[in-house]
């Protein structure tokens, strides 16, 4: 992308007023879409995002800059002005030299999606359609989305490192409406991996188009969900999210410096149920938030944050670790040049526990089983954290028995960690997320297996 | 700058062939951001981002590109894609670009030149103050987590084979404060902003202040009894639920029958009191623009009138496929073809203040916070639960807080159960105006 000697000259100029440390990311972001809706092809699009971002870093201060313009000029003036941002620093001039450093990605891609005809992209598009309409005459509207990004990246640091990563990732997705007698009620379902186009080989997208209708159709027999405190069992995969949120965020090296989470201090400490192994993994294969490097050129790693059940350890970015004289742990991560890196996860899940799940739901006399949860907030410095559930069912007599509609579970989530009291043996990843930090998106993944809280609070309109 | 977008955007338009329809959107932001922390800068960002959006229309169908920078050899390429893909998309004889309509662009003074020329220790000093006003205010603020002042300038040109040629600028800037109140036991998170085109009107007192009793006043909030009951919406609340409702009331959603108000048009869909209005030309209205986003002037919209639904928002692919003209509510940046949707929401006001309202009630909850709100209402169906915090009413008086519950109901009976609306308008940094509402017969499902 950019030459070696551009790339150290900018790093030069970046440090000239004493910065301790600059970094150059320079991102190169093709993506291709195409959208289908109402029965339509309604457009197919194309986008390209280049530039750098450039930081500069004296004391705790960091000074920033972005540019689009990849040409020397272009550079140099936005190493200067990262340079000037910071303000002076004592580290005194600083000569750099690069060494090359490659780290193989643990997500090989076998078709690079650009080099897939657009005729086959509309052709899936149609395929899904008419499979969703195909499940019932209820279904009214089908919508149908795919998506490819190519991102490659290249990092260079003062500190000699020269790096870059080839980053492609695939998504499909259906919603469907379905009208009844009581109204319109939607069902979704996505899939997306960090892969190229062969992800059509591990899924048929009509699978995908039927599972979405019929979570719409399900939902037309849905009766108001309950309100107050019940006992909730998570269905594998679908539940992940809830931890992402609800104690990956106060896992985040950036809160606990700032003290603002309630993990802050605890490392060393039983913070969860036994039963709870928490772990976030950049390393894995294919899954939506995995990466060779992460946006800061450190190798992606496997990190275990809980360990049945104590705070082993937390996330970090080089900024974090630099502080506190340690290694980042891979979590440094930003949505695009524009930005600059933060502590963000990457796939985070709660390991497999040995119950069958079966037994979970037959040792449940009355509860909720959510087997889908959609997009949720948390408030980190309390860990209070309320989950939109977008297909969940009564727990009756140790059954499984009506659908119920859409509500929030609302809980706290350490609290949350302590009380989980059955884990099952059926770990699977979620759906591909985006996780919003600051402003910033990126994508994540998340898993579980089957588990239960005996009580989380379940905000439905039934009073 | 305007003058170079303009002529980029023609220059690209020009190159249109023989029955092609080319449509350009040329953007040019410049912003700032500094955070400080523990009185020192902890970052400090400058930047300048440009970006171009091609649309093509030919033989009834429609291709779109974009590119993140105005590089001639890139802007060719984007060009090239969009008419590629332009052969995918369906036939659809109601493609086309939006036609001028010849409604007047309001002229609405939304750039103020002394974002030019505030200087970056000027940016910096504020920031400061503002954080240790902010640690100084209350015993109980145990950190001020973090400080922020941002500006920006934007410059936006949409230019089209149809003879659309219009272009806009405006510049804003902001600080905002988080704020950590408690201690070892127990700890709530506030957030105070203050919002002005001209950084030097910035009130600070006013963004500390909001930030420290938005933190403090929920210290020992508890988790209240599943109940139904009567709550008052703090003014950011109501805007956020506005926002949502405004999207049901786009003509995208109606027209894929997507829209829980389809079929509703002149019925009564709220309580007399409720008069919703989209109104981007109003200068107050933080996402205040001239021109909608394929060049249209914008205009006042009533969407709801005395609680009588009135109308949908369109822009001109929904209105065509509609039998209704573009009300001037398509919404883009460059990255993507025009949506259709509000842009500047409010309520008309009413009279009495939020403690007036407060005063008239027995056992309420004044809602202050809500999370989760996006993921907790089904914009389809209607159906909403969302993550709440605030203070209990009782006999008329602000009392215990809490936390922990969530409150629900459906869009529809929301707006019916509307018993007053405040006069407390705010023109928060949102694309709706906030007020105090208060809405009887709501579940509110705690313990």
């Amino acid at each position: 992308m950019i030459d070696q000697a551009l790339l150290e000259k900018t790093l030069t100029t970046a440090t000239g007023r004493g910065g301790e440390f600059a970094e150059i990311f320079v991102e190169d972001r093709q993506s291709s879409g195409a959208l289908l809706d109402d029965d339509r092809i309604e457009e197919l699009t194309s986008g390209r995002s280049r530039g750098a971002g450039i930081r500069v870093l004296v004391g705790d201060s960091t000074g920033f800059a972005h540019t689009a313009d990849l040409s020397e000029s272009g550079l140099l003036i936005a190493a200067k002005a990262a340079a000037d941002a910071a303000r002076d620093g004592n580290g005194g001039v600083t000569t750099v030299d690069l060494s090359k450093q490659t780290v193989s990605s643990p997500s090989p891609i076998a078709i690079y999606p650009a080099s897939v005809a657009k005729q086959r992209k509309v052709e899936l598009l149609n395929l899904a359609n008419d499979a969703a309409r195909g499940v019932g005459d209820a279904i009214s509207q089908v919508s149908v989305g795919y998506g490819d990004v190519r991102r490659r990246i290249q990092i260079a640091n003062s500190d000699g490192l020269l790096t870059g990563d080839d980053q492609v990732k695939t998504r499909f997705s259906v919603s469907c409406v379905a009208n009844g007698d009581a109204g319109m009620q939607t069902g979704r379902e996505s899939v997306g991996h960090t892969m190229g186009f062969e992800l059509f080989d591990q899924y048929d997208v009509t699978d995908i188009a039927r599972k979405a209708a019929e979570r719409a159709l399900t939902k037309l027999l849905a009766r108001p969900a309950p309100s107050g405190t019940v006992t909730t069992v998570i269905g594998k995969g679908g539940g992940g999210v809830l931890f992402h949120e609800a104690c990956g965020h106060g896992l985040e090296a950036d809160h606990v410096a700032k003290q603002s989470t309630v993990f802050a201090g605890r490392v060393g400490e039983l913070v969860a149920s036994p039963l709870v192994t928490l772990i976030d993994d950049g390393t894995m294969a294919h899954e939506w938030g995995a990466f060779a490097i992460d946006d800061e050129g450190r190798p992606a790693q496997r990190n275990v944050l809980i360990e049945d059940g104590v705070l082993i350890d937390f996330m970090w970015d080089e900024l974090r670790a630099r502080a506190e004289g340690r290694a980042s742990s891979g979590n440094g991560r930003r949505q695009s040049y524009k930005h600059l890196p933060m502590v963000r996860m990457t796939n985070t899940y709660i390991a497999n526990g040995e119950t069958d799940p079966g037994d979970i739901i037959a040792d449940t006399d009355s509860g909720i089983f959510v087997a889908q949860l959609g997009g949720g907030q948390v408030n980190t410095v309390n860990g209070d954290f309320v989950f939109g559930m977008t297909e969940a069912y009564l727990i009756e007599d140790g059954k499984i028995t009506e659908p119920i509609r859409e509500g929030n579970l609302i809980g706290n989530g350490p609290e949350v960690l302590t009380s989980i009291d059955a884990l099952g043996n059926d770990f699977e990843m979620g759906s591909p997320g985006t996780c919003g930090k600051d402003g910033q998106g990126v994508a994540v993944g998340d898993g579980t297996p089957t588990l239960r809280v005996p009580a989380l609070t379940v905000g439905g309109t039934a009073a | 700058m305007l003058d170079e977008l303009l002529a980029l955007g023609d220059r690209v338009v020009a190159r249109a062939k023989p029955g092609e329809q080319i449509e350009a959107i040329v953007v040019n932001e410049t912003d700032t951001e500094v955070r400080v922390f523990d009185g020192d800068v902890e970052s400090f960002t400058s930047a300048t981002s440009q970006g171009i959006g091609i649309r093509v229309i030919n033989n009834q169908r429609q291709g779109f590109a974009w590119a993140g920078s105005l590089d001639p050899d890139v802007i060719d390429s984007t060009l090239s894609e969009a008419r590629d893909n332009a052969t995918f998309g369906s036939v659809d004889p109601d493609l086309d670009l939006a036609e001028p309509d010849g409604v007047p662009m309001a002229e609405l003074d939304l750039y103020d030149e002394s974002v030019n020329t505030f200087e970056t220790d000027a940016k910096i000093a504020l920031a400061l103050e503002l954080e240790a006003m902010t640690n100084g205010r209350d015993p109980r603020v145990m950190l001020v987590e973090s400080v922020d002042f941002a500006d920006s300038v934007g410059h936006a040109a949409v230019v089209s084979t149809k003879g659309i040629r219009m272009g806009d600028r405006d510049s804003g800037s902001y600080v905002t404060a988080t704020v950590i109140a408690g201690g070892e036991d127990e700890t709530q998170v506030g957030f105070g902003y203050s919002v002005h085109r001209d950084p030097r009107q910035l009130d600070l007192d006013y963004a500390s202040q909001m930030a420290v009793e938005r933190s403090t006043r929920l210290l020992g909030a508890i988790k209240p009894p599943t109940e139904r009951l009567t709550v008052v919406l703090d003014p950011m609340v109501t805007a956020q639920f506005l926002g949502i409702i405004g999207s049901t009331l786009s003509g995208e959603a109606l027209l894929k029958g997507r829209s829980l108000f389809a079929d509703r048009l002149g019925d009564t869909v709220a309580a007399a009191t409720i008069t919703l209005v989209d109104d981007p030309t109003n200068p107050k209205a933080f996402t205040a623009s001239e021109a909608d986003g394929e060049g249209l002037a914008t205009r006042r919209n009533v969407l709801i009138d005395q609680g009588r639904l009135n109308m949908f928002v369109h822009n001109s692919y929904t209105g065509r496929r509609l039998d209704a003209a573009s009300t001037g509510n398509a919404i883009r940046g460059y990255s993507s073809t025009p949506g259709v949707g509000t842009i500047a929401l409010s309520l008309v006001p009413g009279e009495r203040a939020q403690a007036d309202i407060i005063a008239g009630i027995d056992n309420g909850v004044l809602i202050q916070g809500v999370s989760g709100l996006h993921s907790g209402v089904n914009p389809i169906s209607g159906d909403f639960s969302t993550g709440a915090d605030g203070l209990r009413i009782r006999n008329g008086e602000l009392a215990e807080p809490l936390r922990e519950f969530t409150i629900g109901s459906t869009l529809q009976r929301m707006l019916l159960d509307v018993i007053e609306v405040g006069g407390d308008i705010e023109w928060l940094p949102s694309s709706a105006a906030g007020l105090s509402l208060a809405v009887g017969d709501i579940t509110l499902s705690g313990a």
